[in-house]
């Protein structure tokens, strides 16, 4: 195996030798050919290997033998995904330059296909959220009677499907396609409320401390700090099990503890943030001039500080939401986070995930543990492709 | 010199000072806790005779400064308490078997997770630094581009799904590597290595991208400076410009995201051992958390954030130190 590795590789690059030569040769020494080095032209047969690899098992998904097709049946699914979303995110981007204000279509002339996919996603996951209740065909808790568990997306009866479940039923009989639309409600509302909490709280708190100084901003700097010196994930964890305790004594859901301490741990960072742009807006010519005015300190946080601070914030907020639904996908998923019977997508993973297993035999069993976090990573992915767009654009940094 | 001693010192006095205030605040977080363990564990049955027993036994009928005092000497000396789960109660038996203390229970799995965490960072630094020094050298390319979104998926998905789909791919469809990490002592350093192969992997696969992607930004950055356009008007090749040139005076911040995604490993692991059943540190205490098992839960915290704190001031350290400026005082 290493051996035919270590082969591949020697002979890629005698190819990539040989094709710069021949490079040299047919053009006369064009400048292009002759000053390429050899790591370029190497790159170069690299990756048309990797995509002829990709092309040869594409075609071995194909296959009639069930044997090879499974093999390769997750590749196939990935290459047709990655071909559909780049075709949507295209047709999207088009429909943007031709429809609208002239704002919005001069924003979308210049925008990158990740970024037109990342705001069609954002969309897509809102107006699910949103209108869960009237997409799912059922209810999130609800247990079907007399339905085997299933978990063979498709409804295929000859796999033993059931066509009034499009994606099966979990192990207790409740609809899984349901759940998944119940969970973009739940795991998507919490975070947004979470980040929203997070927001308020270590945004006016970081303006407040720029604003005013002194001993204000000394006391809350340091608590800040070490707050951050523990690690968010262990530190969620630890309040997550005194929270456990009191929950049920208070009558309050764990729930609601869970958004509390995860908007606390996340609201130093924004805090961090909104203290260091808000130290420089303070210094500027019209904030001395707000306060010659004799304007009183909630004029200066709402109508000098946060207008101008709203671009590196909005960034932020992309961000910060990222990192929150992740650590309550992961505080899930670990079993502490959002409770049953609310549905979410990680606890989904985590239940679903031994089926995972039995991808050898039949692949459409791991599909439904996959779906539930890759409706996670889609997200997040989608996010971070307009926050890394938006910072871009902002910055001004073309390279 | 002196100067830059002078900086170390303070720093490391900082990180001694972050420390013991944050094992006051994990402290007071679990004391914040309703009842207390004695009354817990009797349950309906308790006699205030037997609540009186385990509390003078686990020491809770002090005041709460002088438990902390306590906690914390024992915990310098290595002495973690006892796990409640396991222990059964001196006052009971009238024995203590080793396995109860939570030092007992640790000191094992941190080594698992030490191995795992070295597995990781000695595939994923080399390659990331050389990834981002080609994302550097090719910017703007299809290879830049592809790089650029590869990594930022990799960064946003959670560790489980990447963990999954390396199971799926790795160890289910094509049978390469064993998809459970059920490691034991004395097991032989290949097998060991084979068995811990996947969860490395699926860390690398998050840090590398963190990794890479500040290493070209550390290097872009740079290249805009004058000495670079002179270095490039000499004739060099772009390659060592980049690797003669801004390489070195890109080092301070390189080596800082290191030692950062190294602190992030500390975290990230707790996910990871859970998926791949890796007996570390990070299972222990999801589970202890689970079972609220205080003490356990208490360790864990303090050594996690113990080894996130050493490795921030690490990495403060090390970017005074290969700053030549400050090396260097005039």
């Amino acid at each position: 195996m290493i051996l035919w590795i270590a082969a591949a590789l020697v002979g890629m690059a005698i190819i990539a030798f040989s094709f710069r030569y021949a490079g040299q040769v047919a053009t006369s020494q064009s400048p292009y050919f002759r000053d390429m080095p050899f790591g370029v032209a190497y790159g170069y047969i690299l990756g048309v290997a990797c995509v002829i690899w990709l092309i040869w098992a594409y075609l071995q998904a194909l296959s009639s033998d069930p044997a090879i097709a499974n093999k390769y049946f997750f590749l196939r699914v990935a290459v047709e995904g990655f071909v559909l979303f780049a075709a949507v995110a295209w047709l999207f981007r088009l429909l943007g330059r031709t429809v609208g204000t002239a704002w919005s279509k001069h924003l979308f002339r210049s925008m990158p296909l990740t970024a037109s996919f990342g705001i069609l996603i954002i969309i897509l996951y809102a107006i699910v959220s949103i209108f869960a209740g009237a997409l799912a065909p059922y209810g999130q808790a609800e247990i079907l009677p007399g339905v085997a568990a299933n978990i063979i997306p498709g409804g295929d009866p000859n796999l033993g499907g059931n066509p009034d479940f499009p994606l099966g039923t979990d192990q207790i009989g409740r609809d899984i396609m349901s759940r998944l639309i119940y969970g973009a409600q739940n795991t998507v509302g919490i975070a947004f409320v979470t980040t929203l909490i997070a927001f308020f709280v270590g945004g006016s708190l970081g303006f407040l401390a720029a604003t005013l100084g002194g001993w204000l901003d000394q006391i809350l700097s340091r608590a800040v700090d070490v707050l951050m010196a523990i690690p968010s994930l262990i530190f969620a964890l630890l309040l997550m099990t005194i929270a456990s305790v009191w929950a049920p004594r208070l009558g309050i859901p764990l729930t609601v503890f869970m958004v509390l301490i995860i908007a606390v741990i996340d609201s130093t960072r924004v805090f961090r943030l909104a203290r260091a742009v808000g130290q420089n807006i303070v210094v500027m010519d019209y904030i001395e001039a707000a306060k010659l005015r004799g304007e009183g300190l909630g004029y200066l946080v709402f109508k000098e500080i946060l207008p101008n601070a709203t671009a590196p914030l909005l960034a932020e907020f992309g961000l910060r939401f990222c990192f929150v639904f992740l650590m309550i996908a992961a505080l899930s998923f670990l079993g502490v986070g959002i409770q049953p019977p609310l549905a979410d997508w990680g606890t989904m993973v985590r239940d679903l995930s031994a089926f995972v297993n039995y991808a050898q035999f039949a692949p459409l069993a791991a599909v439904t543990p996959l779906l539930a976090a890759g409706a996670i990573a889609l997200l997040t992915v989608a996010v971070n492709f307009v926050v890394d767009w938006m910072l871009q654009k902002t910055s001004g940094l073309k390279e | 010199m002196g100067n830059v001693l002078t900086i170390i010192a303070q720093r490391l006095m900082l990180g001694l000072l972050t420390l013991l205030i944050v094992s006051v605040v994990i402290f007071a977080a679990v004391n914040a806790l309703p009842g207390d363990f004695a009354q817990t564990v009797l349950g309906q049955g308790a006699t205030p005779e037997a609540v009186a027993a385990i509390r003078q036994d686990l020491g809770l009928d002090r005041s709460p400064i002088q438990r902390y005092f306590d906690w914390l000497g024992d915990a310098l000396r290595g002495d973690l308490g006892t796990s409640f789960a396991q222990a059964n109660f001196a006052s009971y038996t009238g024995t203590n078997s080793g396995a109860t203390t939570v030092a007992a229970q640790i000191g094992p799995r941190f080594a698992n997770t030490m191995f795992l965490a070295m597995v990781t960072a000695t595939i994923a630094v080399p390659v990331s630094i050389i990834l981002g020094v080609l994302a550097a050298l090719y910017r703007n390319t299809v290879f830049d581009r592809a790089a650029n979104i590869f990594t930022l998926s990799s960064i946003s998905s959670p560790e489980f799904f990447l963990a999954y789909i390396l199971i799926l791919l790795l160890a289910v469809l094509n049978p390469l590597l064993p998809p459970l990490s059920n490691i034991y002592d004395g097991m032989a350093f290949s097998e060991r290595l084979e068995k811990s192969l996947l969860p490395a992997l699926t860390l690398t696969l998050v840090v590398t991208a963190h990794m890479m992607r500040m290493t070209r930004a550390a290097i872009i950055n740079l290249l805009a400076s004058p000495y670079i356009e002179m270095a490039r008007l000499k004739g060099l090749s772009p390659a060592r410009v980049i690797v003669k040139h801004a390489l070195p005076n890109a080092l301070a911040p390189i080596i800082n995201v290191v030692a950062l995604n190294l602190a992030y490993l500390i975290t990230g692991v707790v996910v990871v051992e859970v998926v791949f059943v890796y007996p570390g540190i990070g299972q222990l205490f999801v589970d202890s958390v689970k079972i609220r098992d205080i003490p356990v839960v208490q360790a864990c915290c303090l050594i996690f954030a113990t080894a996130y704190i050493l490795l921030n001031l690490t990495a403060d350290i090390m970017s005074i130190l290969s700053n030549p400026r400050l090396r260097h005082p005039k």
